[in-house]
């Protein structure tokens, strides 16, 4: 009687755990929507479905950062496991950090050595490991390689001062035949970006990054101001007043027209100013962005991670997902056919992915001079911090507000936000 | 529901028509009022009383009393949403974007409206050509004037640089001074077809023998303008008034697409969507939204009483 039971409940344990592997589980996804970025994400999931027998179902995310964020925090704060896995902007590990699942114990150590450290301490909030790096970003300088030839510079500037004097230079020349011609254009719209840029400026001045590692507000020292000052006397003389007004596109879309000497964009614009209709193609090169006075070159970190949502059935093969899309492979895959920027710092010497995109070779400086947003130190209330970050810089270019009168407005503005803490 | 008293003194019969009515009325209504609470009244109200909690996304917060709004910091100073001056700045830059947007739209629809009223060939076509700027989604033609203003490519800039009133690399956007007006104009030209449809309507609805008789009356068409169309326009002008100008004040999406946070045209209901979405603040973005409604509150208000609109 006893064996009978046994072997009764073993059998139908055997056949359950045959028909679990047969159907697999369904994951639900919210990848990328940007470019090819649904096409890859669902290249990826493909294979990884034919892999384990799991089916993978892509969402269709927003294509806007800023109300990608606010659904997802929507979602989450609902505690809701409609999603499994979410791609995760490399701000937002401190924002939603709580409803993601702790991939600590998941993760082995070896794997994530072979990222690049920075990113993975910015995905670590509390000692917790909650996303693993999937693919990278970092500021960049495009420079008019043929324009800097024509006005006897040899290389591309290493300091503000140096890029100020250069595009000065080729702007009064340029503007004798094209009288639109302008010398540096970046992000200056009151925005996400512009605190990208800014803080790019600030730390390579050595001014800090806006909040510290421990969530003291420091944005309101004499290096900051220097830099801001220097960046503010920018617009109007080398660059366009209405740079106020640029995002990405739109410093894009001046410097690809063959109207601007120096541009600071993220990589993705290397591809497009190459393509085959572009006035720029061929005539173009990019560098790490340049130094302040006593200070070295920064480029704010972006990118994209992959998390597990603390609310899914199916933690486990969520976390098989990850593990899957985020390695070696997968990555390489990505930066062959897509050029994304791997996350992997080896995958930046491999000579399949150098032979594709050839400029990785020459921004792997840039992807270790990064510097993070202040997310993880400001949790919760990076939004507002970013803001009225941005907004002082964007105060004091648009000549509202003196630089130090709009940083310690920043500073006030920050530490009325932070309250009793971050 | 409450019958009249004297109702009791007339026949039986009739007072039990009238309670029959009274009941049939209340069971007919009553879907469209618990639609209404539902969909309007609750979100109102939770919003209400979420503006006096410190709840976030994550947390459901407690009661915080008026501080959201104001209360005195343990330094001594004031703090909170009424003395930020980046609200105060927002609310200035909506009642002034609402001016001149709704003054303009007036005025210029008021002029569509009469040319299309009056017999001229090919008035239909006019009618539906009017249309297209309030035909095409918000989002698309703020875009599209982004592109017309800006300096490098853009058609706006141009004109201004060639007629010296931008320096190269300006534009009507950049300048702080300028960038809420240059707004203003892509309100202006996006709603102005929007009043003069209302304001169409309203000119249709006047019978044309009191013109006949005007004219024989020996009434010039400006006398004819000032004493018979403005007057018997009025009520439709007011209508027209009053949902133009609760639109410019909630305006959002159309500033937000062209400038973003920029503090030189940051509006109301911007400000409350960073409060609410961007700090994931619940409870200072109700707060926010409270103020918002009071405020809007406050112009219909002023509007019905010292104009005397009747809703009937």
């Amino acid at each position: 009687m006893n064996k009978t039971l046994t072997l009764l409940t073993l059998t139908a344990s055997l056949v359950a755990a045959g028909n679990a592997h047969a159907a697999g589980v369904t994951l639900t996804f919210a990848c990328d929507s940007v470019g090819q970025g649904f096409d890859q994400c669902k290249k990826g999931t493909d294979a990884w479905s034919a892999k384990t027998g799991n089916t993978v179902k892509l969402l269709q995310v927003p294509k806007d950062t800023g109300d990608r964020l606010a659904l997802y925090q929507q979602q989450l704060g609902a505690k809701a496991s409609d999603v499994d896995v979410y791609m995760v902007d490399v701000v937002w590990p401190g924002l939603i950090g709580n409803s993601l699942l702790d991939l600590t114990s998941a993760v082995p150590k070896a794997v994530l050595d072979t990222h690049f450290q920075p990113i993975v301490k910015n995905n670590t909030i509390g000692g917790k490991l909650i996303a693993v790096p999937w693919f990278t970003d970092g500021g960049v300088l495009y420079y008019r390689s043929d324009l800097l030839k024509k006005y006897g510079f040899a290389a591309a500037p290493k300091t503000w001062s140096e890029l100020q004097m250069m595009a000065q230079k080729i702007q009064d020349g340029e503007r004798k035949t094209d009288p639109k011609f302008t010398g540096y254009v970046f992000q200056g719209k009151n925005y996400e970006g512009l605190t990208c840029d800014a803080l790019e400026w600030v730390n390579s001045y050595g001014g800090g990054t806006i909040v510290d590692s421990t969530g003291k507000v420091t944005i309101n020292n004499p290096k900051a101001v220097a830099a801001v000052k220097m960046l503010s006397s920018f617009v109007g003389t080398i660059s366009p007043e209405a740079v106020t007004t640029y995002d990405e596109e739109g410093a894009r879309n001046v410097f690809q027209a063959g109207s601007a000497a120096f541009m600071r964009n993220w990589p993705y614009a290397y591809s497009l100013g190459n393509s085959e209709k572009s006035p720029v193609k061929g005539k173009f090169d990019v560098a790490a962005l340049p130094a302040g006075d006593g200070g070295s070159s920064s480029a704010t970190l972006g990118g994209w991670q992959l998390a597990a949502n603390k609310y899914s059935k199916h933690p486990k093969e969520a976390t098989d997902l990850i593990l899957y899309l985020t390695g070696n492979a997968e990555q390489k895959r990505r930066a062959v056919e897509a050029s994304y920027n791997p996350t992997i710092p080896a995958l930046y010497k491999d000579a399949d992915v150098l032979k594709a995109v050839p400029f990785f070779g020459s921004l792997y400086d840039v992807f270790t001079g990064s510097v993070a947003r202040p997310a993880t130190a400001t949790k919760t209330k990076y939004n507002a911090v970013s803001l009225a970050f941005s907004t002082a810089v964007y105060n004091s270019m648009t000549k509202k507000q003196t630089p130090e009168v709009a940083l310690a407005a920043a500073q006030a503005s920050i530490t009325r936000a932070k309250g009793r803490g971050f | 529901m409450t019958v009249p008293v004297d109702v009791t003194m007339r026949p039986k019969q009739k007072a039990g028509i009238e309670s029959t009515r009274a009941r049939t009325a209340v069971w007919l209504l009553a879907p469209t009022l618990i639609v209404l609470a539902l969909v309007a009244g609750y979100p109102l109200f939770r919003t209400f009383y979420l503006a006096f909690t410190d709840a976030t996304f994550e947390n459901p917060g407690k009661f915080v009393g008026f501080d959201n709004f104001l209360f005195k910091a343990d330094d001594g100073t004031w703090v909170g949403l009424l003395t930020d001056p980046a609200w105060w700045e927002s609310v200035v830059n909506t009642v002034r974007f609402t001016i001149g947007s709704v003054l303009f739209e007036t005025l210029l629809g008021l002029a569509f409206a009469l040319v299309i009223n009056s017999k001229i060939r090919g008035k239909g076509l006019l009618r539906t050509a009017i249309l297209v700027p309030w035909a095409i989604p918000t989002v698309v033609s703020a875009q599209m004037w982004n592109w017309m203003y800006q300096d490098n490519l853009g058609i706006l800039s141009q004109w201004g640089q060639s007629l010296g009133w931008l320096k190269v690399g300006q534009s009507f956007l950049s300048n702080p001074n300028t960038s809420l007006w240059a707004l203003v104009a892509v309100d202006i030209w996006k709603t102005t077809p929007f009043m003069a449809l209302l304001l169409l309507a309203g000119l249709q609805s006047i019978p044309s023998d009191m013109y006949e008789a005007a004219e024989v009356d020996g009434a010039s068409k400006v006398r004819q303008f000032f004493r018979l169309t403005l007057p018997l326009l009025s009520p439709a002008l007011l209508v027209a008034l009053i949902f133009r100008t609760l639109d410019a004040l909630r305006v959002f999406d159309m500033p937000y697409v062209v400038k973003g946070y920029a503090p030189d045209t940051l509006t109301m209901s911007m400000f409350a969507r960073q409060q609410l979405i961007d700090n994931q603040s619940l409870g200072a973005g109700s707060a926010v939204s409270l103020l918002v409604f009071l405020i809007i509150m406050l112009f219909t208000v002023i509007y019905v009483t010292t104009l005397r609109v009747r809703f009937d």
